[in-house]
Formats: C-alpha cells, sequence, structure tokens
C-alpha cells in the first residue's frame, strides 16, 4: 500500500508544485494520472522515489516511510520501486541485456556488475520478462538500434527486474505513436495483473487512461481535484482539470483564503 | 520618369555603416602596428636574412645523399621511440581516468575536489613536453625515463581535459534511471556514464598517442631518449646525410603514425 | 524457441573473430611485457632521483624573480616571433591551402600541396627549429622561420579543408554572371572561408606564443632560450619563476583567443 500524506513540494522560494496532496493506493489497481502540463505529475511521481526531494509531508509504502530514509537504506527502499520514463533512459551503447540487468544493480555484488557476471536466476529471470513482453532475441543487439515500442519494453522489463511492489511511469507512451502507445499500455496492464502489482501511470492521453486503467486521479497545479473509476470522468470533470492557469489558480486561492 | 533610386536617393551602397569601417580599420592599424613593431624591434641581423635562402639550399645539398650507414641503430632508435610514446600514452591514460573524474562537474565529489582536478589539468597542460622533459632529465638523469614521465605528465593534462568535458555532457537520463533502480553510486558510474563516455576515450587516446608519437622524437634533443639524439649527434658533428636519414626515418614514423591511428580510429568508433 | 529458459548469457566480445581477439590480447601483453623488461633504464640512477627531485625543488623555492627583466625582454622576444610567423605562416598558408584543395586544384598541384603540408606538420617545431639555427644562425631568426613552417602545417589544413567544403553554387553564379577569375574569388570564395581563417589565425597565434617558448630552447631565441639558460646553470629558483610567467601568459592568450573566436564565430 502506498499513503502518501500533506505532501508539498516547492522548488526554490516559488509557489509550491505540490500542495498538500494526499493520496492512497491500494491493492493491485493500475492507476492513473492526469492533468495538463506543469499540474505536478512528474513531480508527484519523482518524489516516490526520491529523485525529487518533498519539502514536507509523508510517503509510506507498506509501512516503510521513504521521506526520511537516507544512503544505503534509501538505495534498498528504492530497489522497491520500479520506474519507467518517457524518455526510456536506457543505456544507448550497452546491449539490451545489460540494460535490463541494470535493474538488478542494487542487489548484485560490484564485481558482478563489472564482469557481467550476472547470478543464473536473473538472467532466467530476464529472458522470461524479455519473452513475455517481446524481445528476447533483441538481447545481445545494443539498446540504441531498437525502435521506440522495443525501447520502452526493454524499460519496462529493467522496472521489472527489480522485483518492484510498485510500478511508476512518467509518461510511458508520450514519445510513442498511437498503436504502439496502446501495446504499452496493454502490456502494462496485464503485467499489473500477472504480477500483482500496483501502477502508478502519469499520462497525457486521457482515452488511454479510461480503457487501461481501473483508477483515474485528475491534478491541477498540485491538488488532486478528480478520483474516482474511469467511468466516472465526464465532460464536466475534464473542463475542470485541464481548464485555468497557474495563476488563476493562485487567484482562487486568494478569494478563498479571503 | 525617375528611377527608384533616384526617388529615394539611394544611388550609394556600401557594404558597412561607418562606425563599422572605423571598427574595422581601427583592427588593422592594430594589426599592422603589432606586425611594425615586431620587425623594427626585433634583434636580428638582417645580413644573415638575405643570406638565409642560399645558406637553406646550401644545408639541402650537403644533406644529399642520405648517408644510410648507420641505418639498422637508426632503426632500432626509432622503434626505442615508439615504445616512448605507446608506454607514456598508457601511464597517461591510466592516470588521467581519476583525474577527469575530479575534474568534471557532475561527478567530482565536492568543490574542493574539483577544484583539485582542473588545477592538475592545467599545471599539466600548460607546461610543454620539452620543459617537463628538461625537469625530468635534471631529476632522472639522461634516459627514457625521463621522456616516458615527461611526455606523461603532459597528455594527463589533455586526456583528463577532453574526458572531463565528455563526462560533464553525457545524457543525464539514464544516470536518473539507474539511481532510481537503487544502484550504488559506482555501479551508476559503471553503467550508466562509463559506457557513454567509450567512444571519447578511445578517439582521445589515440589522438594522444599520435601526437606523442611527433613529440618522442625530439626528447632526445634535451638528453630524455629516442631518435633525437641520433639527430643532435649528427647535426652536431655535421653529419648533414646521416641527419637526412634521420628525418626521412622520423617522416615516415609520423606518417605511419597517423595510418595506424586512422585505421584503429575507423576499426574501433 | 526451446520450451527451456536459458540461464547464462555472455556479453559479446568487442572482436567478434575469437582466433583476432585472443591475438590482441597476447600481443599486447608480450608487447608491453616484452619492451618494459627491455627498455635501456638505468633503475639506480631512477632511485637517486627522487633525493635529486628534493634538492630541485627546494633550490626552486621561492621562485626568484630578480632579474625580471631578463623576463621580460625574453618573453617580448617571444611575442615578437609569433606575431611575425603567424604574419607570414597565416599569408603562405593561403595559396598553399588553394593548392592542396581537390576542389580547386589540378592533381600535380594537389599532391604538391599536400605534400607541403604533411611534410610541414609531421616534424615537431624544435626538429624544424634546430635545422633552421645551423642554417641562419642562433637568435630569434630561426625561431620565426620555424613557427612560420609550423603554422603552415596548421592552417594550410584547415583552410584547405574549409576550401573544399565550400558551396560551388556561388561560384558558378558568379561564373555564370560573367565574373573574372579575381572577382569570382572575391565575391564567391573568400566570404566562405574568411570567417574561418580569422578564426585559425587568432588561434594559431596563441599557438605560436606556446611553441615559441620551446624553440628557444635549441637556440631559436624568446623565453625558451632563457629557460634553458637557467636550467644550464642550475638556477632552479629563476626558471621556476620564468615557468610560472609561462604558464600564466600561455592561459591568459588561450583565455583571450578563445574570447574573440567565440565572439566571432
Amino acid at each position: 500500500m502506498l499513503k502518501i500524506t500533506d505532501l508539498v513540494k516547492r522548488y526554490g522560494g516559488g509557489d509550491p508544485v505540490l500542495k498538500n496532496l494526499d493520496l492512497t493506493i491500494e491493492g493491485e489497481s493500475v492507476v492513473s494520472i492526469i492533468g495538463s502540463s506543469g499540474a505536478g505529475k512528474s513531480t508527484l511521481l519523482r518524489c516516490i522515489n526520491r529523485l525529487v526531494e518533498p519539502s514536507s509531508g509523508s510517503i509510506e509504502l507498506n509501512g516503510t516511510e521513504l521521506t526520511r530514509l537516507r544512503g544505503r537504506s534509501l538505495r534498498a527502499a528504492r530497489r522497491k520501486i520500479g520506474m519507467v520514463f518517457q524518455g526510456f533512459n536506457l543505456v544507448d551503447r550497452l546491449t539490451v541485456m545489460e540494460n535490463v540487468q541494470s535493474g538488478r544493480l542494487g542487489y548484485i555484488s560490484t564485481w558482478a556488475a563489472v564482469m557481467r557476471r550476472y547470478p543464473k536466476e536473473d538472467i532466467r529471470r530476464a529472458y522470461e520478462l524479455m519473452e513475455r513482453v517481446g524481445i528476447a532475441h533483441y538481447a545481445n543487439t545494443r539498446a540504441d538500434q531498437l525502435s521506440g515500442g522495443e525501447r520502452q519494453r526493454v524499460g519496462v522489463v529493467r522496472a521489472l527486474m527489480q522485483n518492484p511492489e510498485i510500478l511508476l511511469a512518467d509518461e510511458p507512451t508520450a514519445s510513442l505513436d498511437p498503436k504502439t502507445s496502446e501495446q504499452i499500455m496493454g502490456l502494462l496492464r496485464d503485467l499489473a495483473g500477472e504480477l500483482k502489482l500496483p501502477v502508478l501511470i502519469n499520462i497525457h492521453n486521457v482515452t488511454e487512461a479510461k480503457e487501461y486503467t481501473d483508477r483515474i486521479v485528475g491534478m491541477r497545479y498540485g491538488r488532486i481535484i478528480f478520483d474516482d473509476r474511469p467511468a466516472s470522468l465526464d465532460k464536466e470533470a475534464m473542463d475542470r482539470i485541464y481548464s485555468g492557469s497557474p495563476h488563476a489558480d493562485r487567484s482562487e486561492d486568494l478569494r478563498q483564503a479571503s | 520618369m525617375t528611377s527608384i533610386s533616384e526617388q529615394f536617393g539611394r544611388e550609394d551602397w556600401s557594404r558597412f555603416s561607418s562606425r563599422q569601417k572605423w571598427q574595422r580599420f581601427a583592427i588593422f592599424a592594430v594589426c599592422a602596428l603589432a606586425i611594425a613593431w615586431s620587425i623594427t624591434s626585433i634583434e636580428v641581423v638582417w645580413a644573415w636574412v638575405w643570406d638565409s635562402p642560399g645558406q637553406m639550399g646550401d644545408l639541402f645539398e650537403r644533406m644529399y645523399p642520405p648517408d644510410t650507414t648507420n641505418l639498422a641503430t637508426i632503426l632500432r632508435v626509432l622503434w626505442e621511440t615508439v615504445n616512448i610514446a605507446t608506454f607514456a600514452t598508457a601511464f597517461a591514460v591510466l592516470m588521467s581516468l581519476p583525474v577527469a573524474y575530479l575534474a568534471a562537474q557532475n561527478t567530482t565529489p565536492n568543490r574542493a575536489t574539483l577544484w583539485l582536478g582542473r588545477l592538475i589539468l592545467v599545471t599539466s597542460r600548460s607546461v610543454n613536453t620539452i620543459i617537463w622533459a628538461l625537469l625530468f632529465v635534471a631529476i632522472f638523469g639522461p634516459g627514457v625515463v625521463a621522456g616516458i614521465v615527461a611526455i606523461m605528465f603532459r597528455s594527463i593534462g589533455f586526456i583528463g581535459k577532453l574526458l572531463g568535458e565528455a563526462i560533464e555532457e553525457i545524457d543525464r537520463r539514464p544516470v536518473e534511471a539507474l539511481e532510481a533502480t537503487g544502484a550504488s553510486r559506482f555501479k551508476v558510474i559503471v553503467y550508466a556514464i562509463v559506457p557513454q563516455v567509450m567512444p571519447t576515450f578511445w578517439a582521445v587516446a589515440i589522438l594522444r598517442w599520435d601526437i606523442n608519437l611527433r613529440e618522442s622524437t625530439v626528447l632526445g634533443l634535451v638528453g630524455a631518449g629516442g631518435i633525437g639524439i641520433i639527430l643532435q649527434g649528427a647535426i652536431d658533428t655535421f653529419n648533414w646525410p646521416e641527419a637526412a636519414t634521420v628525418l626521412l626515418a622520423i617522416l615516415v614514423l609520423v606518417i605511419l603514425g597517423e595510418i595506424v591511428s586512422a585505421f584503429l580510429r575507423r576499426r574501433i568508433l | 524457441m526451446s520450451g527451456e529458459t536459458r540461464d547464462t548469457w555472455q556479453k559479446p566480445p568487442f572482436i567478434a573473430n575469437p582466433v583476432l581477439r585472443w591475438s590482441v590480447y597476447v600481443g599486447a601483453i608480450l608487447y608491453f611485457a616484452w619492451v618494459g623488461a627491455t627498455l635501456p633504464i638505468d633503475w639506480g640512477r631512477v632511485a637517486e632521483g627522487v633525493g635529486r627531485a628534493g634538492r630541485i625543488f627546494g633550490g626552486a623555492f621561492p621562485p626568484s624573480f630578480e632579474r625580471s627583466g631578463l623576463l621580460i625582454d625574453g618573453f617580448l622576444e617571444s611575442l615578437k616571433i609569433a606575431i611575425l610567423a603567424t604574419t607570414g605562416g597565416v599569408l603562405l598558408s593561403i595559396p598553399i591551402a588553394f593548392m592542396a584543395a581537390r576542389n580547386v586544384a589540378p592533381l600535380p598541384i594537389y599532391y604538391l600541396g599536400r605534400f607541403v603540408i604533411i611534410v610541414a606538420r609531421s616534424f615537431h617545431p624544435v626538429i624544424v627549429a634546430i635545422i633552421f639555427v645551423k642554417a641562419v644562425g642562433f637568435g630569434p631568426f630561426a625561431g620565426v622561420l620555424t613557427l612560420v613552417v609550423y603554422s603552415i602545417g596548421f592552417v594550410a589544413k584547415m583552410l584547405a579543408e574549409r576550401i573544399e567544403e565550400i558551396d560551388f553554387g556561388q561560384v558558378e553564379a558568379m561564373r555564370a554572371a560573367g565574373a573574372p577569375f579575381l572577382s569570382t574569388m572575391v565575391y564567391a570564395i573568400f566570404p566562405q572561408i574568411m570567417p574561418r581563417q580569422i578564426g585559425l589565425t587568432i588561434y594559431q597565434l596563441d599557438s605560436n606564443l606556446r611553441a615559441s617558448a620551446v624553440v628557444g630552447i635549441v637556440g631559436a631565441g624568446g623565453i625558451g632560450a632563457t629557460l634553458a639558460n637557467a636550467f644550464g646553470r642550475y638556477d632552479y629558483d629563476f626558471a621556476l619563476a620564468i615557468t610560472m610567467v609561462i604558464v600564466g601568459v600561455i592561459l591568459i592568450s588561450e583565455g583571450i583567443s578563445g574570447q574573440i573566436r567565440k565572439r566571432i564565430g
């Protein structure tokens, strides 16, 4: 269970990007976060695995408080959180297998990592997962030779290799064409079911969010203003999520405060 | 009927505005003054200058035909020259890795180490190989050790600087991804940074080997080993035919070096 | 694909052919071992070096600026050598570059141009310097000639590459307008190579200043001569002072030339 309480993130001295945000994700649900650019979706995701340092508030994953971890214990916690990126973030000059195995770096010894002596069970699992997503024949191919959809599959397998307790996906399909994009979304949904894994997806494409996820969270300028099943996302809710500007939002704050 | 140019009074056109003209004129004037100052104040015996084409012709005449009686020795020492360059490059490459790591803003542990790295690079780069060689000949005595160490000291700065810049220009995103998997700092470096700087690493190492081949041919002139010693000897004894052989041998060596490095670059990159 | 999932994996080797791969590895190890063992190194002498290094550095601190007059004279001479050599070298580079550009020069002239550049590039300035010193005598003139050769090796090569890249459409347009040869050069070729030429000139002035510090060591004038003398007379404190000034000047000149090239480029 992921439990976010009163989360605030402020860059420098400016307006907070996340404003006292609360969110709980239970069980094996696939949750999508929608909202316009600048709503804080990406910051929210990155606060969870601490690629971005939250300013205050609490994030708890299966009983572990994440916001106060440092060094070794932070790395141990990060192993339990898989992440898939918009730009795939693969190491282009390494083979697909090395990219996939880099998801295990937190578990294996430095010597094994440097010499590429991966444990047998890791290699077996890598082949299984690659087979599952259809890239096993690319094991020895360099990552930069693959197409976008194939690269994102490598990214997904890398995250799954971590044996995560939750999977975060930051705009996983924004760099892909519509057809590939649907394949990746379908894959994420199916894998969540097969591996009993909660998945949290930032997404721009509302149609895909409705089709492939169990629950939609709508964000506007650092706040959650919608949280329900996809069926309840009507025209009015959409307008509220995608309207306004940060400035208008701020003046609304002031009106409410006064 | 009047043409457009007459109507608007635009019959004159010039490339530059008057301010630009003055600027250009000032730059030319400064350059001309600098050259004039240099010519008039440099301590040159002008009679020698007018004499020099004849002297050069005379010199080349005395070099012909090249004398190859000592060819075996020359080739042996030439091989030693190659070894100096190769060994020095190999050591320099190994030693420049930690320096590059310290001197790159995105990998250096803290500000103090950043400045330490930069200090090493600047010191190494600003002192020419020959000056390093003078120093190390004074320390280690004449011989190949002084030569190898001198070339190594100069190369560390060169390789370290280019490698450091390559580290600063890497794609940050894979680094972020591997940090997100919970990998330690060292493993992130091995998996996300090293592969990205590998091409630059090889290119720089090959380039520096090529340069070092040239530099190692002159070490002997200050006593630091290699073919330069034979050249110096031949010139000092006015044995111009042998000097010609040595010069030709150097020419061939440098051209071969360029061919080899071009080949390696094509194969590896 | 078989039902069994594989549980072994090896990184594809850098060199695919195993025979070639192993011969490269073994060859490299043998080379370094054999050459390392046979290099004529007098280890006793090297070991003494540590003590000597202590004495040298002890003698070098603090650096002595007592003879700063000598230092300044040496530097001014280096500067003059660099300026004159750059002027001469760049002027000579232009015709040589045109000779060595495949797209404007006829084949025999192209080969001649390339040959000149290869010879100028292959010899380290110090070697060129000793030959000039023997031919025209000690002093700055030999230094100027050396650095002219050095400049040709670099400037003519880069310029020739630029000329080979020029857009020939502009030349054709000029010819189509009936422009004579010289006008074609001035209007269609020079504007395309001018920015590169100015950048190269400034860069070359900078590298000539560096090199002029070295050619003096073999008698071609400038600060290098002062430095070699100081070393020869075991005046390590003066030598350190000179080296520090050389490093300072090189850093300043590198900064200035970088700034100017950035502004133009």
